[in-house]
């Protein structure tokens, strides 16, 4: 399948030039509470992603009906629906993977990219078009939480994924010369790390540019 | 169609209010079945954890069946206190619920059928933070719980503190370390510990050891205990001594604070002496 210039565009900038954490700055909320471990940033991030394209391509599909007075109203029922289902399904088939996102599946629906995303490109573009921009906006989200958690659970605990990955003999406690890093498990560390890769970000783009 | 006209936007906003309704209702009650079985089969795989269960190679719904015996104390549907027979000794599982930093935490609690030392212990949490607080499920904050004593030397119930390093419980109370960084949903599991002990005080204070408050019995109002025959409720006419009990030929009196002691007499001239802790005949009561 040939997609048009437009589409690939959809998709490919929200993972780096339009970056929904990077460049617009969206998002950092939940980038704080879910990034301490690699597994819970891994699953919220997919699951933003999957919210994020639906809710575009359902809004998207309704786009020359919605009353434009109640548009963002209209917006979060469709976007709260769809986690509400999302969250019953998982209960029923997933069990546990629904125990382990508990609080951060109602949380998608204050996410902003989601609110972002709807009113900025799913009321204005058609459904195909809506659908990448969707999984684009979403995997930028989710590469984002997976590298600051990566940092945050390597360096905090040692561990990636909740394997040990540093050895036990190197820590101070057995004898060794290792201790973990205490601050990396403090939600300011999150905003420290997000803004060392936004440095990073912007100085390998404008270095592109020129 | 105007799209902008006020009824448009009042019918629009309905139609599709109603729309997302029957979309949740359907999928609310077309699941809930499923829904109610893994939870139902959580709360299980949780209990065998804090039985120390391994069923990674079996089925744990089976094991938990072949493993229960009785629930002794519920609360509407939800059961609090569950009697088990793990490798022929009695183990009490308590379920506990209290308060984390974010929101609820819980767990079960296994005792050995002494109702003092901690067999088990399992925890879950709604959303404690990941790498703190989230780290009360882990075996290596559970497993400092694994035969500690809730009760002092005189038996009274003390719980179990759960206090940063270097600090001591109060006399007679045993401890076990907070996971550090994680001081609020330590404190909360502190806390759960001893309110929810407090609660099963009557419980785990009691001599009725073999039979505590069966469901069955409950419902007709009339006292229990464990005959060689399984459980048996005694006729309201009939004193519950009169049950015949396990480990006796002819009876062990069950009813007043459970002697331990088997009578030589009948039945009928079974009497507890001594507040029921010891089992005298009719004749040497006042002397014994």
């Amino acid at each position: 399948m040939a997609l048009s210039k437009k589409t690939k565009e959809a998709f490919l900038g929200p993972l780096n030039v339009n970056n929904p954490v990077l460049v617009q700055i969206l998002g950092i909320c939940s980038a704080l509470a879910v990034t301490v471990q690699l597994k819970p940033a891994l699953v919220m991030g997919i699951s933003v992603t999957i919210i994020v394209a639906m809710s575009n391509v359902v809004v998207s599909l309704i786009r020359k009906s919605i009353p434009s007075r109640i548009r963002i109203i209209i917006q979060l029922v469709v976007v709260a629906a769809l986690v509400t289902i999302v969250s019953e399904v998982l209960k029923a088939f997933a069990y546990d993977v629904a125990m382990q996102l508990s609080v951060y599946l109602g949380l998608i629906i204050t996410n902003c990219i989601l609110m972002g995303r709807l009113e900025a490109f799913a009321m204005t573009n058609d459904p195909l078009d809506s659908l990448m921009d969707g999984l684009g906006n979403g995997l930028g989200y989710a590469w984002i939480l997976v590298a600051v958690a990566f940092v945050r659970e390597f360096f905090g605990s040692g561990k990636l994924l909740g394997y040990q990955i540093i050895p036990d003999s190197w820590y101070v406690a057995n004898g060794g010369f290792y201790e973990n890093c205490g601050m990396m498990l403090m939600p300011a560390m999150a905003l420290i790390l997000v803004g060392c890769i936004i440095w990073a970000h912007r100085a390998y783009n404008d270095k592109e540019a020129k | 169609m105007n799209t902008e006209s006020s009824v448009y936007t009042i019918v629009y906003a309905m139609i599709l209010v109603v729309i997302v309704a029957v979309l949740l209702a359907v999928v609310n009650q077309g699941l809930k079945s499923r829904q109610e079985a893994n939870a139902r089969l959580d709360q299980q795989k949780q209990m065998l954890v804090a039985l120390n269960q391994d069923y990674s190679n079996s089925d744990p719904a089976v094991l938990y069946q072949k493993l229960v015996v009785d629930t002794l104390l519920s609360e509407g549907e939800r059961a609090n206190i569950i009697m088990f027979e793990v490798e022929n000794q009695t183990k009490y599982v308590l379920r506990l619920h209290g308060q984390g930093l974010w929101g609820g935490i819980g767990g079960y609690m296994a005792l050995n059928d002494d109702k003092n030392t901690v067999f088990g212990i399992n925890f879950n949490h709604e959303g404690e933070t990941p790498g703190l607080g989230g780290e009360i499920v882990t075996e290596k904050f559970r497993s400092q719980f694994f035969g500690k004593h809730i009760k002092d030397v005189q038996g009274n119930l003390r719980s179990i503190a759960v206090l940063k390093e270097g600090k001591m419980a109060d006399e007679g109370q045993e401890q076990v370390d907070a996971w550090a960084g994680a001081t609020i949903t330590s404190t909360g599991v502190s806390e759960m510990l001893a309110s929810n002990l407090q609660e099963y005080s009557e419980f785990l204070n009691d001599g009725h050891k073999e039979c505590y408050k069966s469901p069955i019995c409950e419902k007709k109002k009339q006292d229990c205990c464990q005959t060689k025959a399984g459980t048996e409720c005694c006729k309201a006419e009939k004193a519950c001594h009169q049950c015949k009990c396990e480990n006796c030929d002819d009876c062990k009196d069950c009813c007043a604070g459970g002697c331990e002691q088997c009578c030589n007499n009948g039945c009928k001239d079974c009497k507890c002496c001594d507040k029921g802790k010891k089992c005298c005949d009719n004749k040497n009561n006042d002397k014994e």
